[in-house]
């Protein structure tokens, strides 16, 4: 029932970094993800105001900042859900995010968790791995689509990973807050994305459940890149990646999580000026 | 992948459990042997005879469940609540009426080769949307393109600006405003607000024959069985469960990969195929055929047959579609004035009480006893 080490079983075959519908992604400089003063503005307001960095891959890279600061408007653009106003958007070397539709993205191989755990209710824990599962997603394939033996093991270790295995018939609106929280993690890692966007994923986590999020995520890091945002600084501190700090629509701080909370600019920003 | 290599009998049998395809069956055996031979062998004055009036009545509302279960699988399985359906229907019932029209020949009441409409109207050819509508096949053809080509092109438009919810089902009340007026205009060429009536014969066999009514009863009840194993066959394939992950989280399902856009716009299309191909076989029934069928309290009126049934079950909405029709047909008899009143009331109640209709209700009375 624990993580298999260094998220060995993720890498298995052709799939993670290898694996064939993903080959559109240019990786060689070692980068996947390049913001480039970006701007999102709501009426009037700079959800983003000038946001530039760069993601690298295999990288853990975390996310804080006060409400407001543009973290989730941040993944928004990466996703393809809203549109910048100005500034660019790449996926790797060559894919520009800001030309594709959620759905091309996310084949492409960006996963995305949301704050609030979002999960199909009626349907069973099993089958929202199934529709999560990274096969043909078009309507024709869908009408004919039979699980293959290689599909159903990968589904059975999933479930064990994410210790929902007894629950696997029940349908998803049954499980607690924090089930459903380790269902999106696990729909996002059958999606054998290169890069997961985690949006507060371990928020209404027991402490326990917590630490083993944090276990299986630095597992993850390396064979694919994460982003996560989160505001429980005692799992950012767990996680031990690179910090970026958002304040206002952009970059604030970047470091590690040591240098970043010694910084002037971060505790003023956090305890008001 | 030697499961993709099962034959297709034991593919078609695997779509539902044992217990459906028995209950399948007698219904097959009471509809399409039972039914037909007590209506065509036995006189009038037997206590048994099934008589003209319930063959009628029955056959449209076969024709009314194969809509519901047409709505349920945009409304109960992917979370899109369509108030245009009748149009639909009524495009589908146009398209054959026009080859009923032909089939009138001579025998109107002016005894010209155009509709008795078009003579009224003083027009002295047919319209060019006319032409070959007096070959069955040409209008068959029609049914099954025309409103299903309708409902592409909205689905496109709509779906592809992402217009959803109540919006959505303001928009489709809309449409079905806009046709019923097109419609009701004599320079429309569907014969005004009288539509079309006074068939007299259907590939040549009198329209009102005992025989005839028999044969398109049972073809709607084999419509209607197709349309269940078909609908049985999306809902349980990944395409149904897609469909369903729409109705509950759309934004996942893109974040997943997949497109909604192509989901929706396929079952959407599909849908109103039912719902024309279901028109078509409803009129030559009914005998009659008019705008009235596309006013806006007729679409909603559907999506209460499938409230009533229950959403999201198939089996519901044929239970909804016969209780509520049922009801108006003894309703609209015994107290006219009160029908409305009554649909409105059923409404309340379902809404209120029983959200997932009365297969809902049975199951939550089987759980509580169990």
């Amino acid at each position: 029932m624990n993580p298999p080490p260094n998220g060995e079983f993720w890498a298995d075959g052709a799939s993670a970094l290898g694996h064939t519908r993903q080959a559109g992604v240019d990786l060689t400089h070692g980068v996947i993800v390049y913001l480039e003063d970006v701007v999102v503005s709501f009426d009037g307001f700079k959800a983003l105001n000038g946001l530039s960095m760069n993601i690298d891959v295999g990288e853990l890279r975390c996310v804080i900042g006060p409400n407001g600061a543009g973290k989730t408007t941040m993944m928004d653009v990466i996703t393809g859900k809203t549109r910048p106003d100005s500034g660019s958007c790449f996926f790797g070397q060559t894919l520009d995010l800001t030309r594709m539709s959620e759905a091309q993205i996310a084949q492409a191989g960006i996963g995305r968790k949301f704050q609030k755990p979002t999960v199909f209710e009626q349907l069973t824990v099993f089958e929202n791995l199934e529709l999560a599962l990274n096969t043909d997603k078009r309507v024709r394939k869908s009408l004919f689509a039979r699980l293959d033996g290689a599909a159903r093991r990968k589904i059975a270790e999933t479930l064990d990973l994410i210790r929902l295995a007894p629950m696997a018939d029940r349908t998803a609106g049954q499980l607690s807050h924090g089930q459903k929280q380790w269902l999106e993690i696990g729909m996002l890692l059958v999606q054998e994305p290169k890069l997961l966007l985690l949006d507060e994923p371990v928020a209404g986590m027991t402490d326990e459940e917590t630490e083993r999020t944090a276990e299986l995520f630095k597992s993850l890091a390396g064979k694919h890149s994460l982003v996560v945002v989160e505001h429980d600084m005692a799992f950012v501190r767990e996680l031990g990646g690179k910090v970026t700090v958002l304040h206002e629509g952009s970059v604030l701080v970047e470091g590690d999580m040591a240098s970043v909370q010694n910084d002037r600019r971060v505790i003023e920003v956090y305890l008001g000026r | 992948m030697a499961e993709m290599r099962t034959p297709l009998t034991f593919r078609i049998l695997a779509v539902m459990p044992r217990a459906g395809w028995f209950a399948m069956g007698l219904f097959a055996l009471l509809t399409l042997v039972l039914m037909p031979v007590l209506h065509l062998t036995l006189p009038p004055e037997h206590p048994l005879h099934v008589s003209t009036y319930v063959i009628t009545l029955m056959g449209k509302i076969l024709c009314y469940a194969i809509v519901a279960v047409a709505m349920d699988l945009v409304w109960g399985y992917t979370g899109i609540l369509s108030l245009g359906h009748g149009v639909f229907f009524a495009l589908g019932g146009y398209a054959f009426g026009m080859y009923l029209m032909r089939q009138i020949g001579r025998d109107g009441v002016y005894q010209s080769d155009l509709p008795d409409f078009m003579v009224f109207l003083d027009w002295k050819e047919l319209p060019w949307y006319w032409t070959g509508t007096d070959s069955f096949l040409w209008a068959l053809f029609l049914v099954l393109t025309i409103p299903a080509g309708v409902a592409y092109l909205f689905g496109y438009f709509a779906f592809r600006s992402r217009i959803r919810g109540v919006y959505f089902s303001i928009i489709t009340q809309a449409m079905t405003l806009a046709f019923m007026l097109l419609f009701f205009r004599n320079e429309t060429g569907f014969g005004g607000n009288n539509g079309f009536t006074d068939f007299k014969r259907i590939l040549g066999y009198d329209i009102t024959a005992p025989q005839t009514r028999v044969t398109l009863f049972a073809l709607s009840v084999l419509m209607l069985m197709l349309t269940l194993l078909l609908a049985r066959y999306l809902v349980t394939s990944k395409y149904g469960r897609v469909l369903q992950a729409i109705r509950d989280a759309e934004s996942r399902v893109m974040f997943l990969g997949y497109n909604p856009f192509h989901y929706k716009l396929s079952i959407w299309t599909l849908s109103a195929l039912l719902c024309a191909i279901a028109g078509a076989l409803y009129v030559p029934q009914v005998g009659i055929i008019n705008p009235s069928e596309m006013s806006p309290a007729n679409s909603i009126e559907m999506a209460i047959w499938v409230a009533v049934g229950g959403r999201g079950t198939l089996i519901g909405p044929v239970i909804g579609a016969f209780l509520v029709n049922l009801s108006k047909s003894y309703f609209t008899v015994a107290f006219p004035d009160y029908w409305l009143f009554f649909l409105g009331a059923l409404f309340v109640i379902v809404t209120l009480w029983l959200p997932d209709g009365l297969v809902g209700l049975s199951k939550r009375l089987r759980r509580g006893e169990g």
